[in-house]
C-alpha cells in the first residue's frame, strides 16, 4: 500500500510538470495575438481595439520570453502560487476553489446517481442473460451512449423543467439544481456501468465456485450475496476509474449547457481569453484529480480483493 | 429496482418544492457573464442590472437625462464643461456620494481602457458640488460618454490602490448586491435608501447563460421572467407559449463587413458597390435573422433619428440588383471565367470574410454573404475566428473583409463611435485604407461646433458620402428579442441597452 501511494505521488508531480508544460505551450502557439484575446476577453468584443490591446501588453508584459513566463509559472507553482487570472484579475487559486467545490458536488451527485442506477441493473440483467430485462438494458444503454451528452441534457430539460415543472432548468444554488445536470453525467456513466455489471455477473454466475455454491443448496441469494457480489465488484469499480475520463468530458459540456459555475466552463473560457494561468490552473487541477481518483479506485480494489495484495 | 423509480421521483417532487415558498424573486437571464468586479470590464452588467449608475442617463432616442448628475453645461469656447451632482444619493453603504467619491471614480475610469480616454480630456476636478472637465478641444458629445458603463460612480471603498475593483460593488442604483458569485450569479434586493423612484421587487436575481438554448428553455419553463437576446432559432417556439410575451426592439447596432479599400477588387467604389448589390438584405434578415421588423435600406437604422434619413432624397439607399452589380464589376474589368467565377488578368477574384461566433448569427450571415457573392462570380471564403481577429488582422493590413455587428451607441450619442470609426488612420470597427476628408470635416464639425442650424445637413452629408464609397457594407439592422413572462408588468427594453429598467418592473395582478 505504501508503495502504491508513493508511486502515486510521484505520478502527481510528473503529471503537474506536463500539464503545466503542455497548456502553456499550446496556449501559446494557438494563433492569435494573446494581448488582442486578453483584451477581448476582459472587456468585451465592441471594447477590443489596438489601444487596449497595448495596455493590456504592456500591464501584464507579454512581450517577455516565453521561457521565462514558465519557469516563473513553476516556481511559483512550487510555492503554491498559481497566479493571477490575465481576464479577471482574480487570484487564480480562488476561482479554482470556487469552481472545483461546484465540480466535485456535480460530479459526486452525478457518481452516485450512475452507481445507483447502472449496476443494478446491469446485475439484474446479467442474471437472467438473454431475457427481456436483458435486451431493454442493452437497448437503453446503446442509446444513452450514442445520445449526445448535449441532447441528453436538453430532453431532460424539456421533460422536467418545461413539461412538468418540477425542476429548474439551470442554474446553481439550491439542491434542486444538482438534479438535472447531474442525471445528464450519470446516464451516460450508467450506460456503460450497467453493461460492465451485466458482462461480469454473467462470468461470474458461469464459474465454477458460484455453480458450486448452487449445487451445495445455498438459497439464489445467499450465493448471490456471498459469491457473486464482491467478485462482480471488483471490475465495476476499475470500470468506474476509467469512467472519470467521461465524467470530465462531461462537465465542460453539461456545466456550458446548465449554466453551472464550475472549472469545466472556466476551461472553455479561459481557453478562448488566452488566460494562461486559469488554462494551466484548471488543466493542473484537472490532472490532479485524475492522480487521486484512480488511486481511489486502486485502494477500493486491494480491500475488495485482498488477493492482489499479495 | 421497481422500488427506486418511485422513490427517485418523490424525491425529485420533494427538492422541486424547496425554495418556491418564499416572496417572488424576479429571475432575469441573459448572454453576459461577470468575468470581474471591475467597471472597466464587466461595469455594464452593473449598469443594465441597476446596481451602479452613471452621471448622464439617456432617453430611448439617445438623449441625455439627468441621472447622478442633474445639470450640466460648458463654456463658451467649449472646453470645459460643468456637471453638477444630485444632492442626498447614498450608497449602497449608506455613506454619501460625495464630490470626491465622483472624482474618484472618474480619474480611475479615464486612466482605464474605456470611452473617456477618447474624449480628449485634459483634467478632471471638483469645484464645490459639481465635476469640472477640461478639454483640448471642444467635444459635444461628453454628456453622452457620461452615460456609459465604464464611467459608473463607485465608493471610494471599493478600489484598491491600483485602482482596481476587486472585492465589493458598492454603488448607488436602485438595487444593491446581496451574492456576486462570479462568473454567472448575482443575487439582489431593493435599496431602500435610494434617491429616486424606489424599486417594486424587493428581490432580484441574475443568471449569465451562454446557451442560447438554455436561455430559451428558462423562459419556456418560466424559471426566468426576462430573457435577453433569444437566439433566431428559438423564437417561433417561444412565440407559441401562452405565459410569455416575445418582444423585439430594433437596437442601434448594425450587421455590417468592413472592406480593405486598398486591395485589388476593393479599391474602386463601384467594385464595393457591386458587393452591396449582390446582396439579398431582405433573406438574410427574414430566413436567418428571423426579424420581421425592416429590412435595412441605409446605414443607420429608424431609432437612430438623427442619422436615418427619413426622406433621404439625396441618399442612394442600399438595394439588391445582381444584373447592376455584374454589370459594374464587368466595367472594372472583371470577366467570368469558365466555370462562372471573375478573372482579371488571369487573377480570380477571391476574398476572405472574416467573422466569429460570439453573436451567433454572424457565421449564418457569413455564409449567406459567401452564397451570395459567389452567385456574381466571387469566390468567398468565410474565416471564422475569436472577435480579436479582426482588430490584429486590421492592424497588419492583412484583414480583407470582416463581418461584425457595430454598436453605433457605444455611448447614446453615434458621434461616439463616428469619430472612432473614420478617423484618418482607420479604425479597428471601421474603414480600413480608406479616408475621406469631407467626412471627417463634417464629423469633427459636428463634434467640436455644434450649430443647431446647420447639424442636421452635416448629417446627412455624413450619410451620403458613406452610402456612396461603401467603406463599410451594411447587412442587417440588429434587432434585440427577449422572452418576457406575462407575470410581470412595465418591462421597458431600452434600445441602448444600458438599463433593464428593473426598478419599474411589478408583478401583474392576477
Amino acid at each position: 500500500m505504501k508503495r502504491l501511494i508513493a508511486y502515486r505521488l510521484l505520478q502527481a508531480l510528473l503529471v503537474a510538470f506536463v500539464v503545466g508544460l503542455l497548456t502553456f505551450l499550446m496556449v501559446r502557439m494557438l494563433p492569435g495575438d494573446l494581448a488582442y484575446r486578453i483584451a477581448a476577453g476582459r472587456y468585451g468584443y465592441d471594447m477590443v481595439t489596438a489601444a487596449a490591446a497595448e495596455a493590456v501588453r504592456q500591464e501584464l508584459g507579454l512581450d517577455r520570453a516565453g521561457i521565462i513566463v514558465f519557469f516563473q509559472w513553476l516556481w511559483n507553482l512550487i510555492r503554491l502560487d498559481l497566479g493571477y487570472s490575465l481576464v479577471s484579475g482574480e487570484l487564480v487559486r480562488d476561482a479554482l476553489l470556487h469552481e472545483l467545490g461546484h465540480t466535485l458536488r456535480l460530479a459526486c451527485t452525478a457518481l452516485v446517481l450512475s452507481i445507483a442506477m447502472g449496476p443494478p441493473l446491469g446485475i439484474w440483467a446479467g442474471l437472467r442473460p438473454g431475457g427481456l430485462v436483458d435486451r431493454l438494458v442493452l437497448a437503453g444503454s446503446v442509446v444513452l451512449r450514442s445520445v449526445p451528452q448535449f441532447a441528453i441534457g436538453a430532453i431532460l430539460i424539456v421533460i422536467f423543467s418545461v413539461k412538468l415543472g418540477w425542476l429548474p432548468a439551470a442554474g446553481h444554488g439550491r439542491l434542486a439544481h444538482h438534479i438535472l445536470p447531474a442525471l445528464t453525467l450519470a446516464l451516460g456513466m450508467a450506460a456503460l456501468s450497467s453493461r460492465v455489471a451485466r458482462d461480469a455477473t454473467v462470468k461470474v454466475c458461469n464459474t465454477e465456485y458460484y455453480q458450486f455454491g448452487r449445487t451445495k443448496g445455498l438459497p439464489e441469494t445467499k450465493v448471490f450475496l456471498r459469491h457473486g457480489l464482491r467478485n462482480i465488484s471488483v471490475p465495476v469499480v476499475t470500470y468506474l476509474g476509467m469512467q472519470f475520463v467521461y465524467l470530465i468530458e462531461g462537465v465542460v459540456v453539461v456545466e456550458t449547457l446548465f449554466a453551472w459555475p464550475g472549472i469545466g466552463h472556466a476551461l472553455v473560457h479561459a481557453i478562448f481569453g488566452r488566460d494562461v494561468p486559469m488554462v494551466q490552473g484548471t488543466a493542473l487541477v484537472m490532472g490532479l484529480m485524475f492522480v487521486v481518483l484512480n488511486t481511489l479506485v486502486d485502494v477500493l480494489n486491494r480491500v475488495l480483493d485482498p488477493r492482489r495484495a499479495a | 429496482m421497481n422500488k427506486f423509480v418511485p422513490v427517485f421521483f418523490t424525491l425529485l417532487l420533494c427538492l422541486s418544492g424547496l425554495g418556491h415558498s418564499a416572496a417572488p424573486v424576479l429571475s432575469i437571464s441573459a448572454p453576459w457573464e461577470i468575468t470581474s468586479r471591475d467597471p472597466s470590464k464587466s461595469g455594464f452588467v452593473f449598469l443594465r442590472l441597476n446596481i451602479a449608475e452613471t452621471l448622464v442617463n439617456s432617453d430611448p432616442q439617445g438623449k441625455p437625462l439627468p441621472g447622478l448628475a442633474t445639470s450640466w453645461g460648458q463654456s463658451a469656447e467649449g472646453t470645459t464643461w460643468r456637471f453638477t451632482l444630485r444632492q442626498g444619493v447614498l450608497f449602497h453603504d449608506n455613506s454619501p456620494m460625495t464630490v470626491d467619491a465622483v472624482l474618484n471614480s472618474l480619474q480611475i475610469a479615464l486612466r482605464k481602457p474605456g470611452v473617456l480616454a477618447k474624449a480628449g480630456i485634459k483634467s478632471i476636478t471638483a469645484e464645490g458640488n459639481d465635476i469640472v472637465i477640461a478639454l483640448n478641444a471642444p467635444f459635444s458629445p461628453l454628456p453622452a460618454f457620461l452615460a456609459h458603463h465604464t464611467t459608473q460612480i463607485l465608493a471610494p471603498s471599493c478600489y484598491d490602490a491600483a485602482g482596481n475593483v476587486n472585492k465589493e460593488v458598492i454603488a448607488t442604483g436602485p438595487y444593491r448586491i446581496v451574492t456576486l458569485q462570479p462568473p454567472q450569479k448575482v443575487e439582489m434586493e431593493a435599496f431602500a435608501q435610494y434617491w429616486g423612484n424606489k424599486a417594486k421587487i424587493q428581490q432580484v436575481k441574475y443568471l449569465g447563460v451562454g446557451r442560447g438554448e438554455t436561455r430559451a428553455l428558462m423562459a419556456e419553463s418560466g424559471d426566468a421572467h426576462l430573457v435577453f437576446n433569444i437566439d433566431p432559432a428559438s423564437m417561433k417556439r417561444l412565440g407559441r407559449q401562452q405565459q410569455l410575451e416575445l418582444r423585439s426592439v430594433p437596437l442601434p447596432r448594425v450587421i455590417l463587413f468592413k472592406v480593405n479599400a486598398a486591395l485589388p477588387g476593393l479599391s474602386d467604389v463601384r467594385e464595393r458597390r457591386a458587393l452591396s448589390l449582390a446582396l439579398d438584405r431582405k433573406a438574410i434578415t427574414r430566413a436567418i435573422l428571423r426579424q420581421e421588423g425592416d429590412v435595412l435600406s441605409q446605414l443607420f437604422p429608424p431609432n437612430m433619428q438623427d442619422w436615418h434619413m427619413q426622406a433621404a432624397p439625396t441618399v442612394q439607399l442600399v438595394r439588391h440588383d445582381r444584373d447592376e452589380a455584374e454589370r459594374l464589376l464587368a466595367v472594372c474589368g472583371w470577366k467570368k471565367n469558365k466555370s462562372g467565377m471573375l478573372e482579371r488578368q488571369g487573377k480570380l477574384f477571391q476574398l476572405e470574410l472574416v467573422t466569429f461566433p460570439d453573436r451567433p448569427e454572424l457565421p449564418l450571415v457569413a455564409a449567406a454573404i459567401q452564397d451570395q457573392l459567389r452567385a456574381i462570380g466571387i469566390a468567398v471564403s468565410v474565416n471564422i475566428a475569436n472577435s480579436s481577429e479582426i482588430p490584429v488582422r486590421h492592424k497588419n493590413n492583412t484583414l480583407q473583409l470582416g463581418l461584425y455587428a457595430r454598436n453605433y451607441s457605444l455611448v447614446p450619442n453615434p458621434l461616439g463611435s463616428l469619430i472612432e470609426d473614420f478617423a484618418e488612420q482607420g479604425a479597428d470597427w471601421g474603414a480600413m485604407n480608406w479616408f475621406n476628408p469631407t467626412l471627417h470635416k463634417a464629423i469633427a464639425d459636428l463634434v467640436q461646433r455644434p450649430d443647431p442650424a446647420g447639424d442636421a445637413a452635416q448629417r446627412a452629408l455624413v450619410v451620403r458620402i458613406l452610402h456612396e464609397e461603401l467603406p463599410l457594407v451594411p447587412v442587417a439592422w440588429y434587432e434585440q428579442t427577449v422572452a418576457i413572462s406575462k407575470k410581470t408588468a412595465n418591462v421597458v427594453i431600452d434600445p441602448f441597452e444600458r438599463s433593464y429598467g428593473l426598478a419599474d418592473i411589478e408583478w401583474r395582478q392576477p
